[in-house]
């Protein structure tokens, strides 16, 4: 006998970043899901605006990482409330997690909550976080093609930031196929241009989390 | 590359709904994979094997259903099958754009016996 499911395979997940994304709505929490390769600054971009934010924003953080800590440290210094999750070995985060993790932060109204994904530009963008903005971040020296390797990441984001600009000099980085591929996938996307290193761009990506609106009805 | 976590998840579905319906065995089990959903049949095939050990969805066959990603072109609004590299339209070169079809990822429906 033939049951007919018609079923998203991802359901379960979808179910519990409604919730995720209901609680952040009740708190008005901006909660950011920051994805982006290994090495390409999802840490250092967090480091830099919440030096920038100052004290126009409290700033939560949730660090996902295959095995270790080393990141988390570095946030914990600054003094903001940070929660490791170690994937032991998975590849990306997903939103069962995200609940037990922002349970334990005890968050502020009106924070800003960065959720940083394991480094990889595939699986962390089937999982609904419950987030409200996803960023995804590029960097100079991976080369200008990623948009077009990786379309879900890039046709998910509601900002990407193209970081280590600085370098641009030294790479062959042609920067209009990046613009081509990011605008084909997504017109909507803001493209801000930032350097780690040398603080360039940061000002105004600071000024865009600050201002931008979040949608809480999104899906995936 | 996370086919793991989504055939644990798939499993426990068909083995739910199978046992809505007092089902004593599930032989068929047939998913509908977009291009763009990023899942590989062959590693799904092989998590399947693994997870639905001793579960009535066990020695069932997996049907895989891949749908094509289809984009639109911006210019004069044609739509192709995406091709291997970018999204550039075939007829005029102009630019495409993601038409949704190619993200598919579910259980369309189960053989149960």
């Amino acid at each position: 006998m033939e049951i007919k499911v018609m079923k998203n395979i991802m359901h379960a997940n979808q179910k519990l970043a409604q919730e995720n994304r209901a609680y952040f709505r009740s708190k008005g929490i901006k909660a950011v899901n920051i994805m982006a390769s290994p090495g390409s600054g999802k840490t250092s971009t967090i480091l830099k605006l919440i030096d920038a934010f100052g004290d126009k924003a409290h700033v939560a953080v949730v660090e996902g990482d295959i095995a270790s800590s080393i990141d988390a440290e570095k946030i914990d210094k600054l003094g903001n409330p940070v929660i490791q999750i170690n994937t032991g070995g998975g590849c990306h985060l997903d939103a069962n997690m995200i609940k037990s993790a922002v349970e334990s932060l005890a968050l502020k109204d009106g924070a800003i909550l960065f959720i940083e994904n394991v480094g990889n530009l595939v699986c962390p963008s089937s999982f609904d976080l419950g987030e409200g903005i996803k960023m995804v971040i590029a960097s100079v020296p991976e080369g200008h093609d990623k948009p077009y390797k990786y379309t879900s990441m890039f046709e998910a984001a509601d900002i990407v930031v193209l970081n280590k600009m600085d370098l641009m000099p030294y790479i062959d980085f042609d920067r209009d196929s990046f613009y081509k591929g990011v605008k084909a996938l997504n017109e909507k996307a803001e493209i801000i241009e930032v350097s780690c290193k040398t603080g360039e761009g940061i000002e105004r990506l600071a000024q865009w989390m600050l201002t931008t609106q979040v949608s809480h009805n999104r899906f995936l | 590359m996370h086919e793991y976590a989504v055939t644990q998840s798939m499993v426990k579905m068909v083995v739910d709904e199978a046992n809505k319906a007092n089902a004593a065995k599930i032989s068929e089990i047939r998913l509908v994979i977009g291009d763009l959903s990023t899942i590989i049949d062959d590693s799904v095939q092989m998590y399947f094997d693994i997870i639905s050990e001793g579960t009535i969805a066990q020695g069932a066959k997996l049907i895989f259903k891949r749908v094509k990603a289809e984009f639109r072109c911006k210019s004069c609004g044609e739509v192709f099958i995406k091709p291997p590299v970018g999204f550039d339209c075939p007829k005029c070169g102009g630019l495409g754009t993601p038409t949704g079809v190619g993200k598919e990822f579910y259980i369309e429906s189960i053989e149960i016996e």
